[in-house]
């Protein structure tokens, strides 16, 4: 029981980080399979007054990803009434030529303006409609979402630093007497502190353990991948080697970095 | 004889206040027994701390097994302690550790092998009467059984030097006559270097030894 308490405290600690990490994690991958899906159905219609040429201007930006001729047909379908077969096609040869820009990944503000500009300095270029206001609308949704996800888990790991430097002086008080008896023997730093590490190592382990635990189970459970498909996406929730090793990493480099703490902060008593 | 401790115009304090000790000058012979006595407050357990490092001089010199301990590297002064048994008034046994945990931790400093620790840990607590406590914690021992331990503990590993501060201070008859019979027999037959901060001189001492006494920030030999 007592063994159980001096590994709890920390072990909380590393979860509540580890959680809010992954919980940053799943948004940052949320969005980008969102921003992905907009991509998708995002386009530039860029009108010209004669045929441009289509590898020039792909070579000028990297971020289009294809440039399609729209036809005239379904316009002039919509005017035939009345028009002659002549009057057709000659409004077939005076009609501007319209192009569907597709983009390699959903542009922020920003690129989407410098590329309207770029396309714009093409001479035979009159008007590129970028349908910025609904473009600049969704995209700042989507950064403000990101934002506030990242508040938020900014704000649990500075509560949960602060715990863990609380977590610190108890260490500090428990193994002092440990660590000066040891030092008293002769025993070297790294033997000292070793009990300090290897406790510091359990805990990281424990808290990584029962992270992938709980995060193997919230990525199983149907209702959750219901309301990615719900707006479209299909997400990795956790990956199971991946995110696990991260998580491992993390929690390593945070307690080791408490043990040091403790280490440096030791002072032999006199 | 060889000399296992030299100390030249040694001065002691804590953190620049009064000077405890002042320009002392004595020599230890090596496999001696010695004694050092004062009153209350006189500087017998400063002048302790300064032989195992953890105060260090702030004027002259102090030689410990040929180590320098005046502006002393930690790693020097973890080599000298490796090879010093210390005896505290307050036993300073480390209580989440067993007993025979606690009297091990001078032979894993040393890197004894397993079985050589734990043959000389279990003659140990048969020397000290405690085998059938050696699971035990020490918090669970009366103090005379925990000064036992700490004894164990500052002979395990076959010391040059003993440094024991008020080894008998607060321990029965019994304890004490079996700490001081430890001391002889580790002075006697391994001619281990004791040194004793004591009030009182036993009586019953059956070795050669000699006495300092402190005195005014002094040290002078009694003879």
């Amino acid at each position: 029981m007592k063994s159980f308490k001096n590994h709890l405290s920390l072990v909380i600690a590393l979860l509540s980080i580890l959680f809010s990490l992954q919980v940053f994690t799943i948004v940052e991958r949320a969005i980008d399979a969102y921003k992905e899906n907009l991509a998708k159905n995002y386009a530039l219609v860029v009108v010209a007054q004669k045929r441009v040429d289509v590898d020039k201007l792909l070579e000028k930006s990297e971020l289009i990803a294809s440039i399609n001729e729209i036809s005239p047909d379904s316009i002039i379908t919509k005017l035939n009434s009345g028009i002659s077969k002549q009057n057709i096609a000659l409004l077939k040869v005076t009609l501007p030529k319209f192009y569907k820009v597709k983009l390699k990944r959903y542009p922020s503000p920003n690129e989407l303006e410098k590329l309207t500009k770029l396309l714009l300095r093409s001479q035979s270029i009159e008007k590129v409609e970028a349908f910025s206001k609904t473009h600049d609308t969704t995209y700042k949704l989507l950064l403000l979402f990101k934002t506030v996800i990242s508040v938020f888990a900014f704000t649990v790991i500075i509560v949960t630093i602060l715990l863990i430097f609380k977590e610190l002086r108890i260490w500090q008080f428990k193994h002092n007497e440990r660590m000066s008896i040891m030092g008293l023997f002769g025993a070297p730093v790294w033997l000292r502190s070793a009990v300090l590490f290897r406790l510091a190592i359990v805990d990281a382990v424990i808290a990584s353990i029962l992270s992938f635990v709980i995060f193997s189970y919230l990525s199983s459970l149907s209702w959750i991948e219901e309301q990615f498909s719900n707006i479209g996406i299909s997400i990795v929730l956790f990956d199971k080697i991946y995110d696990f090793l991260i998580m491992l990493g993390v929690s390593i480099v945070v307690s080791m970095l408490l043990a040091t703490f403790i280490v440096l902060g030791h002072k032999e008593e006199v | 004889m060889d000399k296992v401790i030299i100390a030249e115009n040694l001065s002691l304090a804590y953190s620049n206040d009064e000077t405890i000790i002042n320009k002392a000058n004595f020599s230890i012979d090596s496999g001696s027994f010695v004694f050092i006595t004062g009153a209350s407050g006189s500087g017998k357990s400063t002048l302790l701390k300064s032989l195992y490092g953890a105060l260090k001089p702030i004027e002259g010199s102090l030689v410990v097994g040929g180590v320098e301990l005046r502006g002393v590297s930690s790693s020097k002064l973890n080599f000298l302690r490796k090879h010093l048994g210390i005896v505290f008034q307050d036993y300073k046994l480390v209580k989440e550790w067993t007993i025979e945990k606690n009297i091990m931790l001078p032979l894993i400093i040393n890197g004894y092998e397993k079985t050589v620790t734990q043959n000389q840990v279990d003659s140990l607590l048969k020397h000290v009467k405690l085998r059938h406590q050696a699971g035990k914690y020490p918090l669970e021992l009366s103090g005379g059984e925990q000064q036992r331990v700490a004894m164990a503990r500052a002979l395990a590993h076959n010391p040059i030097l003993i440094l024991a501060d008020e080894p008998t201070g607060n321990l029965d008859d019994y304890s004490s006559q079996l700490i001081w019979n430890l001391l002889e027999g580790a002075n006697e037959q391994l001619k281990t270097t004791i040194i004793v901060v004591t009030h009182h001189i036993p009586e019953t001492m059956k070795v050669d030894y000699k006495h300092y006494h402190i005195e005014f920030g002094d040290i002078r030999e009694v003879i």
